[in-house]
């Protein structure tokens, strides 16, 4: 996956966890959700998002491990290539 | 206080930049020709519906600008001839055949309803069915054939409709429990844990997702006169009266009425709420 791509999904993993109610400043690529004001709830529609849109399907157990926008952004260039 | 609401919608419309996603505002591809419905993006989903307390139901919606599923199990005349009347009205509605307790045909019609009415805003968990006994001789086939149309069937849809509805930060969802899920019946053992099982399902289900601006409810019918309830109204009536303070059995259409203001906007702060529609039966 290109950077280019990369960035486009760092940028839309960002979006969605803005339009969950984060503050844009404080979303940055190493930024813990556990650190962000991102519940449950958010995480189960971030993995719809990625799903949707990515065309990626999203397992609890990868849920559990993606702790990170870096995370969730690794996790979808992983599946894509 | 309308600081609640005043929040809700400056958050919705700053942070998604959706607005247009909100029922109120009209699709031209729901152009009504009657003025007096005031179309909506989206669509509801009625179970349950070609007669009763769904069919009423229906009926109500479609009268709010909602295009509605109209589904049944068996009685394909009866939800046609809701469809008819809804289309008479200038409103918008289809039929769909479907055993919601079967999870491949309740699947299959969330995706045709959604591919030609749009995404599921209101959903209205109306079908159910009996199959009465006294616990002592209550077979497993009555009693998992109960919990899986009433309860199950329920959930399942409810589970297929949260991600559209999240993705709008709106939706209603309607349970339609009982006056038996609330007190003792005799007889109902099956019917009556369905029952309370959709109030405790509908607290939940609301507790979780009332971030995202869907609401989901109850009502609790008692006695209400249709084809499910006409033989009880029939036989033993006025020992059942004597227990219901208004003396006399509801209507379809009364039921409707409670349904269609839990999905109107007007209801937007009612959340994880069950709503008796019962004479006084469970006063």
């Amino acid at each position: 996956m290109t950077t280019a791509i990369k960035d486009q999904v760092t940028e839309r993993v960002i979006s969605a966890l803005v339009e969950f109610g984060e503050e844009p400043e404080n979303v940055k690529p190493d930024s813990r959700f556990e650190e962000l004001d991102i519940d449950s709830l958010d995480l189960v529609e971030l993995a719809q998002v990625i799903e949707d849109e990515y065309g990626i399907e999203v397992t609890d157990a990868d849920m559990d491990k993606i702790k990170t926008v870096q995370d969730a952004v690794d996790f979808v260039a992983e599946r894509q290539s | 206080m309308s600081m609640g609401g005043g929040v809700a919608r400056l958050r919705h419309q700053d942070q998604t930049g959706r607005a247009g996603a909100r029922p109120r505002i009209p699709s031209s591809a729901a152009a009504s020709e009657d003025p007096r419905i005031k179309p909506r993006t989206g669509c509801a989903l009625v179970t349950g519906a070609s007669r009763g307390i769904g069919a009423a139901t229906a009926r109500a919606l479609a009268e709010d600008g909602w295009a509605v599923g109209v589904n049944y199990s068996r009685d394909r005349v009866g939800a046609e001839s809701v469809v008819a009347s809804i289309e008479e009205i200038g409103g918008r509605a289809i039929a769909l055949g479907a055993d919601v307790g079967a999870e491949e045909q309740a699947d299959e019609m969330l995706a045709s309803v959604a591919e030609r009415l749009g995404p599921v805003l209101v959903l209205v968990n109306n079908a159910g069915v009996t199959s009465d006994g006294l616990s002592a001789r209550l077979g497993d086939e009555a009693w998992n054939r109960v919990l899986e149309v009433n309860l199950t069937a329920a959930f399942r849809l409810t589970r297929g409709v949260l991600g559209p509805m999240m993705r709008e930060r709106f939706g209603r969802i309607v349970n339609v429990s009982s006056v038996v899920g609330l007190r003792a019946n005799p007889g109902q053992a099956n019917y009556a844990a369905a029952k309370a099982g959709l109030i405790a399902l509908t607290r939940t289900v609301a507790a979780e997702v009332g971030r995202r601006g869907i609401t989901v409810n109850a009502v609790a019918p008692g006695l209400i006169e249709t084809e499910l309830t006409r033989e009880i109204t029939s036989n033993g009536a006025d020992g059942l009266l004597g227990e219901i303070p208004a003396r006399r059995s509801g209507s379809p259409e009364e039921v409707a009425a409670c349904i269609r203001f839990l999905v109107s906007d007007e209801a937007s702060y009612v959340n994880g709420a069950v709503l008796p529609v019962d004479g006084g039966m469970a006063a």
